[in-house]
């Protein structure tokens, strides 16, 4: 009755639902006039340097090399090209970091928790110390204090005359594959498949007879193993191995992994499995001291303890976080364009912004590829903690 | 006649000798089982063969003041090195007749951060106050000058350690209120708002912190008129601010959910507005429980920091890395990096042991 004779508008500011409606609106405009500011200068600005606008940069010639490439690249392919070549190095140092970074910190989480003291303290130090050192002095440190004072490739370190380690990098031996091997590793693929097929065969037939199917143990291991084996035998395969051999001033042949990538994909899982230690060791803690019990009180050994009651609980824990380290390592394989390593940052936002100058352009697709990943991950993740929690009453 | 109870008392067994004392503790955490043993003897003699040599390299056969490389000693570590420069590496290259600004700057930064952190010491909320509102003003004039006839000193002459120090401290203290900002925002029940934070926070959460910082140096004086221009050193904080503000969002985010609703309703039913309500009940609470969390990022941005290098200023980790390219000082590449690697890390353990024994309380 009160607010009758109050003025209209001041009635109106006193109704939540019209307040909201103002302030989202004032947002909305506040962020439309930002918005319309910046790309105005932007446009301004772009003109004053003469820089021109637009994707077309696409498709010019890049001329420039780039020291590791997984594609067919040279100076004569686009600025596109680029953007690829780019994107698969940084995937390529992300894989091998989240493969080598998990076992790593798996490794030293369960180390952490160890009864064995000497084991346990270990871990510990190890975690604490390359937590707490930044991500970027790691890599400088592998690359220029270790990996940079390796003597030069006539004096290189070698290992069963097959692996050489010197300043230009790790040389390996590569298996070259003849027609029978390409078979072979095919048929592996498709007995793989298969496997998977039987797993969750096994998975069904267990829920519904409470047996395993039997001798399935036998049955995979013969699929995996038998069967390519003897396609190899069929297709007369023969494996041979491409060993590195000094010609000249350098190595050549075999595989070649370029200090860069070896300095970053050190840092990254060393940085990357000390935080991921911490999230496997505070997983397993989670899991309640009276689950054990109870799996151990029901007759189950301890082996199958762990198996069947400790890691699957502990895996909800774990998994959310993991994620996290995942997309932290993948987005700090970006640090490579400190040492030269050319992944996407450093050949993309680096070298290609450098030429064409298109700063907009180029900074927005290099956000929007590690944007896209995040995303992904992300969204996958809540589908997974949606299937895992626990359902309640 | 036997009966099924014992009638004498049953004399106390011994305890079993091998788990007391020294032997015993070693008997069960290093020789438990003969696996354990071979662990156990594994690591040791590991430690055996690093740590002598170390120690012998680190600190007896060192070096430790010296003009130039060949001053050392060829067997052991060369911190003449680190000590030839600690000037550069503490003020970057900040006129030398004006370094005590400097140290009044840490000096300050000290008596705050101990102010705040040790539990003692009464008027937390005086203290915060000044940290918030009066160190970052204080700071920058004193470091930068202009007045009370203190010549000015460019940020293009700032460096070192001092650099690591202010841009963790601003790009902190402007995190802070925007974070809570948008925490707030995105638990908004006004959808406009709520979308908006949200494309906010995932935006910055989703790409590397390096992308954030060639945008900000590339791309910001293009998005403003030409005549506003910004220093090198801004342009890095804003970037910083803006990446770390979604991550601190989303760390008061985690306090806000764990406040229960009926704080703010009863507040509403005492007739306070939202901001009354969020300011003086609900964020007080929330912000309490997550200051460890708060402090985990402050750890994370502080080591960050250090990615400043690729866009060309001179935080602790570039100097160090600039100095190493120094011909009077070629090969002093493992010192420079331990030296670095030392104060970064005594700076994030301390804090984090900090924020595991607030984790405890």
């Amino acid at each position: 009755m009160d607010n009758k004779r109050q003025p209209m508008l001041v009635r109106l500011w006193r109704d939540p639902v019209w307040r909201a409606i103002f302030f989202q609106v004032l947002l909305i405009l506040a962020v439309v006039a930002m918005v319309g500011w910046v790309v105005n200068n932007t446009l301004s600005n772009l003109e004053q340097r003469g820089i021109s606008t637009g994707f077309d940069f696409l498709s010019q010639s890049a001329g420039f090399g780039i020291i590791q490439t997984l594609v067919e690249y040279d100076e004569s392919h686009s600025f596109g090209r680029t953007f690829l070549v780019g994107l698969l190095n940084t995937l390529l140092v992300s894989f091998l970091g989240v493969i080598f970074a998990t076992v790593l910190g798996f490794l030293m989480g369960v180390a952490r928790l160890s009864s064995n003291w000497m084991l346990s303290k270990l871990a510990s130090v190890y975690i604490e110390i390359f937590r707490n050192i930044p991500l970027l002095l790691q890599i400088f440190f592998w690359y220029f204090a270790v990996l940079g004072i390796l003597p030069s490739p006539r004096q290189s370190f070698s290992l069963f005359d097959a692996i050489f380690l010197n300043v230009r990098g790790i040389s390996l031996p590569w298996p070259i594959l003849d027609s029978g091997m390409v078979m072979v590793a095919w048929t592996l693929l498709a007995c793989c498949v298969a496997v998977l097929v039987l797993i969750f065969f096994n998975k069904q037939h267990r829920k519904n007879t409470g047996r395993p199917v039997p001798y399935i143990k036998a049955i995979m291991v013969s699929i995996v193993v038998l069967i390519p084996m003897m396609t190899g035998f069929l297709a007369d395969a023969r494996l041979q191995w491409e060993i590195p051999a000094l010609r000249g001033f350098n190595f050549s042949g075999g595989l070649v992994v370029l200090p860069e990538l070896a300095a970053l994909w050190f840092a990254l899982t060393i940085y990357t499995a000390a935080f991921i230690a911490e999230v496997v060791r505070s997983g397993i803690e989670s899991v309640n001291k009276g689950q054990k019990e109870a799996a151990a009180a029901l007759g189950l050994k301890p082996r199958r303890v762990l198996s069947l009651v400790v890691i699957p609980q502990a895996m909800r824990v774990i998994i959310p976080p993991l994620t996290n380290q995942y997309l932290n390592l993948i987005k700090n394989s970006s640090l490579a364009t400190a040492i030269g390593y050319p992944d996407l940052v450093s050949v993309f936002a680096g070298t290609t912004l450098n030429q064409t100058g298109q700063a907009v352009e180029v900074i927005a697709m290099t956000m929007a590829v590690y944007l896209t990943i995040s995303l992904t991950v992300s969204v996958l993740m809540n589908l997974y903690n949606r299937w895992v929690s626990l359902v309640e009453r | 006649m036997k009966s099924a109870m014992e009638q004498k008392m049953i004399p106390a067994r011994e305890p079993p000798v091998n788990s007391r004392g020294v032997l015993g503790w070693m008997r069960e955490h290093l020789f438990a089982t003969p696996f354990q043993s071979l662990i156990t003897l594994t690591i040791a003699y590991g430690l055996y063969l690093i740590l002598p040599p170390f120690w012998q390299w680190a600190v007896m056969d060192a070096t430790w003041t010296g003009e130039n490389r060949s001053a050392c000693n060829v067997e052991g570590a060369c911190w003449a090195f680190v000590t030839a420069r600690l000037d550069q590496f503490i003020y970057g290259f900040y006129p030398e007749s004006e370094t005590w600004r400097v140290n009044l700057f840490f000096a300050q930064l000290a008596l705050v951060l101990g102010w705040l952190m040790i539990p003692a010491i009464p008027g937390k909320k005086l203290a915060l106050g000044l940290g918030l509102l009066v160190l970052p003003v204080t700071s920058w004039l004193v470091l930068s000058g202009g007045f009370f006839g203190l010549p000015v000193v460019e940020t293009h002459q700032w460096g070192g350690l001092m650099v690591t120090l202010v841009l963790a401290l601003y790009g902190m203290l402007a995190s802070l209120p925007i974070g809570v900002l948008l925490a707030l925002g995105r638990r908004s029940s006004m959808p406009v708002i709520r979308t908006f934070c949200t494309a906010y926070i995932e935006l910055w959460r989703g790409v590397p912190l390096i992308t954030v910082l060639f945008m900000a140096s590339v791309m910001l004086p293009l998005f403003v008129p030409e005549e506003i221009v910004f220093d090198k050193l801004v342009r890095a904080m804003i970037g910083i601010v803006m990446f770390q503000s979604a991550y601190m969002a989303e760390v008061v985010r985690g306090g806000l959910q764990a406040i229960p609703r009926g704080q703010a309703e009863a507040c509403q039913s005492l007739g306070m507005g939202y901001w009354q309500s969020m300011l003086l009940v609900v964020l007080p609470q929330a912000v309490r429980l997550v200051i460890p969390g708060i402090v985990n990022t402050f750890i994370a941005l502080f080591k960050d920091t250090s990615l400043v290098l690729v866009i060309g200023l001179f935080d602790l980790l570039s100097i160090v890395q600039a100095g190493l390219n120094d011909p009077e000082w070629l090969g002093s590449a493992v010192e420079g990096y331990l030296f670095a690697g030392f104060v970064f890390w005594l700076f994030c353990f301390g804090m984090s042991k900090y924020s595991q024994r607030l984790e405890k309380n």
